[in-house]
């Protein structure tokens, strides 16, 4: 057996099952390279106060959610992939399981009503952040992005990306029902 | 040579139309304006990840620069501002990867492989040197 042949035959091998892995994973939708571990997690929510964007007069404040889970879902009229999640959202707020609170993220005030008008409101309530502090706040670096905040205020997960019904079964239903109580 | 001359000084002239990503306007003290740019260079878009935002003209970087420009006017310093960022972003935001104990497969890496391919080449050198003299099979005789 000749060695210098056995090497870069072995190595070409590893190579193929090492890419055939990466591209299997990157099949399942979840695989992410961009994707940044969130230091928020088990750390207590950042709280805000925005102007609300069904009705501008009115103002989003966190501390009205404290004392039970809530999810903070990122998006803007601008996102393609919000629009792709859009009818899950409708569909989970239907569920009724914990209220959802919309951040609008670097958007525009009109086009952000329409949204919510033509095609459904799944949030209690959209805060309009349009400087996107509050975005850098919770360490949102794009569209979608839907986090759990329990009970307790502390942020438990957070997912980069549209929300599908299976993630929603697979990764937030579990966590929902721990993150219960205050 | 006149027209390759032309077409080098061309060449500057499309290189001066290079816009500037940042339209923010300096800070009035240079000190700051110094830190503010410098620290620009330390901090990673998080959306084109492989730029800084210094370099980066997506809105997220704009909106970087600004939480940038608002912390070093309110007087933080270097290491509060990029506490600020990492306690939002995580160690990632940094551009130059801490050298810490997570990281040193990443610093490490670089200075193992070049130690390894030098000693591979060692190894093949001296086994080649170990040839006998006359060993002259084609070398030398074939046209290249």
């Amino acid at each position: 057996m000749k060695w210098r042949f056995v090497v870069p035959a072995v190595a070409f091998v590893a190579l193929v099952a090492f890419f055939a892995f990466v591209l299997k994973r990157a099949g399942t939708g979840d695989y992410n390279p961009h994707a940044i571990q969130s230091p928020l997690l088990g750390k207590p929510a950042p709280q805000f106060q925005l102007p609300q964007v069904e009705d501008m007069t009115k103002t989003v404040d966190t501390r009205a959610f404290s004392g039970r889970p809530y999810l903070v879902n990122v998006w803007g009229t601008w996102c393609v992939g919000c629009r792709q999640e859009h009818d899950a959202l409708i569909a989970i707020a239907r569920q009724n399981a914990v209220p959802i609170v919309g951040i609008d993220w670097n958007d525009e005030l009109q086009p952000a009503q329409q949204w919510l008008g033509s095609l459904g409101n799944p949030y209690v309530a959209t805060a309009f952040d349009n400087q996107g502090k509050v975005a850098i706040d919770w360490g949102v670096y794009g569209a979608p992005e839907t986090f759990l905040v329990d009970a307790k205020g502390i942020v438990q997960y957070k997912y980069a990306g549209p929300l599908t019904m299976e993630v929603w079964q697979r990764e937030f239903i579990p966590r929902i029902q721990q993150a219960g109580s205050p | 040579m006149r027209r390759s001359v032309l077409v080098i000084l061309s060449s500057f002239l499309v290189a001066v139309l290079a816009h500037a990503i940042d339209s923010a306007p300096a800070f009035d003290d240079p000190v700051l304006q110094a830190r503010y740019q410098n620290l620009t260079r330390e901090l990673r878009c998080l959306v084109c990840q492989n730029e800084t935002i210094a370099d980066s003209n997506v809105q997220l970087a704009g909106d970087l620069r600004r939480e940038l420009r608002g912390l070093i006017a309110a007087g933080k310093s270097d290491e509060e501002v990029l506490k600020f960022l990492t306690d939002r972003y995580g160690d990632f935001v940094l551009y130059r990867p801490p050298f810490i104990a997570r990281t040193w497969v990443l610093w490490g890496t670089p200075i193992i492989a070049l130690l390894g391919a030098c000693a591979i080449a060692f190894v093949i050198i001296k086994r080649r040197a170990q040839l006998p003299l006359d060993d002259d099979s084609e070398v030398g005789t074939k046209a290249q």
